[in-house]
């Protein structure tokens, strides 16, 4: 990983609601800035461990769900009279019990799914997304259905000299998103490059041959489940408490399509690759509203990502490597071919 | 008793619809391997090429029917040819992927062309039901149950016992053997497609005077597709035939004695179920799926 450049981009984000203080534009860079987060933390499963997960929507879903819940207190009829009670917790308790929430599940869907691969896997996936969505719609004692949660209050921060704020105004949001942005970036920066990401990418390359080693695929399939659906969790409970509404419609398909074009389009396997994908096609929708009408943008969405697939099927930061260093390369006096340069060009 | 009998009859009607969806996901999957997302749009297709042909050029309900099948397999083997020939499908992740923008595209033109409000499709038949002692059944729904079985048997005749079925079974075991003995593999490919494609259309045509067009009834047709495909086993025609029926007993049944509200619920809840415990489908021979 680059650090110099990761410093200089997350400064420039950083200081970037300083220049440009326009609330419209900072609350797009913060909605498409939890998408990011989203599309990290499914980058985990499908790039470096190669599993793609067409359900990865539901952990969104559930973060929300879990951390409005707690953060409004609910009580839940469990039938024989008995009833579940649980008051309203302060926010960022509740922003965490969201994020253990959906570890949980995450670890649940990979102990179910992670019997099966290929399109199996995919299936099954979407299929917990599904159910997922129906218990959203139609428990209503719970979620109030398909109206969904209102009021959900914000997240707070403490202050020195403020006392506790309000994390309302779309800077602070913005801020709040950036921070919890890099933090998911660092973790997964952190794990893959670490013994546990060696062995995930290890099970990603050759299955088989990582199993003949001496690596456990269920556990490193597991725990690449478990932190990829807490990350998750953690950008539904911010979406949840800066949005401020929660329906149902959090669990829809198309946004767990969101988020893989936008780790197939950067670059799945490399760290920047959600970032940038993420920019392109969450800053996108809000680029072509008000020019076109809504079915036209999703077309041009749907446009753009065959035209990546087609194109650049490895993604956009891969090609840009590819590149710069193609721009690097002097201008070529053909060598002869030797074994180190054939050996170095099968890679 | 009787309302037993009902909800059999009910499930037999919408049984041979999810069979003829299913069936024609499962030449594009289960024998293609494409994971097709598009198909439940193809399937949305059928629905309003039906109410065009029907309700704008006043064509009869069977013809537009015809239309339907013949406009799908055009789309299909649009569809094949343009985005797909060129692709190395044993790389599922990104066919999957390039057949969801195509969903997305093809969903989004249908909601522009004919909005977002359902369209009722006309048929020929009388409203008033057929009565069996205590049970009923439309007229429309006898029809749309017998036309489905016929494709069916002609569908799995096709497949199982012509030189053209053979051919395509043999271009997915193996294309390379193949093409040795003379199949010629670039037009199986185009042509499996753009069947499975129409029966899809069919299959929208047929369903949608029962219920009504909508632009997004295809996600769920998609992902139904997949649940028979899957609760039949990966190929088996067969298989899908029976896991069309299968998921349609279970919704019927689940709804009215379990829960109305959780309907589509219980097929997916079966899907995860039979990929726990038996991933190779219900009616299929074993095979490696991990």
């Amino acid at each position: 990983m680059n650090w110099k450049l990761f410093a200089v981009f997350v400064a420039t984000l950083g200081v970037f609601p300083l220049l440009w203080s326009d609330p419209y534009v900072l609350s797009v860079m913060g909605s498409a800035g939890i998408m990011i987060i989203a599309a990290i933390s499914l980058n985990l499963l499908l790039g470096y461990t190669g599993q793609l997960s067409l359900g990865h929507a539901a952990f969104f879903g559930i973060g929300a769900y879990t951390s409005a819940l707690m953060s409004l207190g609910f009580d839940v009829d469990l039938g024989f009279g008995m009833t579940w009670q649980v008051d309203a917790k302060p926010v960022w308790m509740a922003f965490v019990t969201a994020i253990l929430v959906t570890a949980f599940f995450g670890w649940l869907v990979g102990k179910l799914a992670f019997k099966v691969r290929g399109a199996y896997f995919v299936v099954i996936t979407i299929s917990f997304a599904q159910v997922m969505r129906m218990i959203s719609l139609n428990w209503t004692d719970l979620t109030e259905g398909p109206m969904g949660m209102i009021s959900i209050p914000p997240l707070t921060l403490w202050l020195p000299g403020e006392g506790v704020v309000n994390l309302t105004s779309k800077a602070a949001i913005y801020w709040l998103v950036l921070v919890v942005g890099v933090l998911a970036y660092l973790l997964v920066a952190m794990l893959v490059n670490s013994r546990q990401g060696r062995a995930m990418i290890a099970l990603r390359e050759n299955e088989t041959l990582a199993t003949s080693v001496g690596i456990p695929v269920t556990y490193f399939l597991s725990m690449a489940a478990i932190i990829s659906a807490a990350i998750a969790g953690a950008a539904g409970g911010l979406y949840a408490h800066t949005v401020r509404i929660i329906d149902p419609d959090v669990f829809l398909f198309i946004y767990t399509v969101t988020m893989v074009i936008m780790v197939v389009a950067g670059g799945k396997g490399t760290l920047g690759g959600p970032v940038i994908g993420g920019l392109i096609f969450g800053l996108m929708p809000e680029l072509l509203r008000g020019v076109v009408e809504p079915e036209v943008q999703w077309v041009i969405y749907g446009i753009t990502m065959i035209i990546i697939l087609l194109f650049l099927p490895r993604g956009l930061v891969p090609a840009m490597y590819d590149f710069i260093a193609w721009l690097r390369t002097p201008f070529a006096i053909p060598q002869r071919k030797t074994g180190h340069s054939l050996a170095k060009e099968a890679n | 008793m009787d309302q037993i009998f009902q909800h059999v009859i009910n499930a037999m009607v919408l049984g041979s619809t999810y069979a003829l969806l299913g069936i024609g996901l499962t030449i594009i999957f289960g024998i293609m391997r494409v994971v097709n997302f598009a198909h439940g749009e193809l399937y949305t297709l059928g629905a309003y090429t039906a109410y065009g042909m029907v309700a704008i050029l006043n064509l009869d309900f069977f013809s537009s029917i015809l239309v339907a099948a013949l406009f799908g397999m055009l789309i299909g083997s649009l569809i094949e040819y343009v985005f797909l020939r060129r692709k190395d499908l044993k790389n599922i992740d990104e066919v999957m992927l390039i057949m969801i923008g195509i969903m997305i595209i093809m969903q989004n033109l249908e909601l522009m062309i004919w909005g977002g409000v359902a369209k009722i499709i006309p048929t020929p038949f009388s409203q008033d039901p057929i009565s069996l002692g205590a049970i009923s059944i439309s007229p429309t729904r006898v029809f749309v149950f017998c036309i489905a079985v016929v494709l069916l048997a002609i569908f799995y005749l096709g497949i199982e016992r012509t030189r053209f079925g053979l051919a395509i079974r043999a271009t997915f075991q193996d294309q390379d053997a193949a093409r040795i003995v003379g199949v010629n593999v670039k037009r199986i490919y185009t042509v499996t497609f753009a069947l499975g494609s129409a029966m899809a259309a069919v299959a929208g045509a047929l369903l949608a005077p029962m219920f009504v067009a909508t632009p997004l009834m295809g996600d769920l047709a998609s992902l139904k597709a997949f649940a028979i495909v899957i609760l039949g086993g990966l190929g088996s025609l067969g298989g899908a035939a029976l896991g069309g029926f299968l998921l349609a007993f279970i919704e019927e049944f689940g709804a009215s004695y379990l829960s109305s509200a959780y309907r589509d619920a219980f097929g997916f809840l079966v899907i995860i179920i039979v990929m726990l415990f038996r991933p190779q489908g219900l009616f299929a021979a074993k095979e490696r799926v991990g």
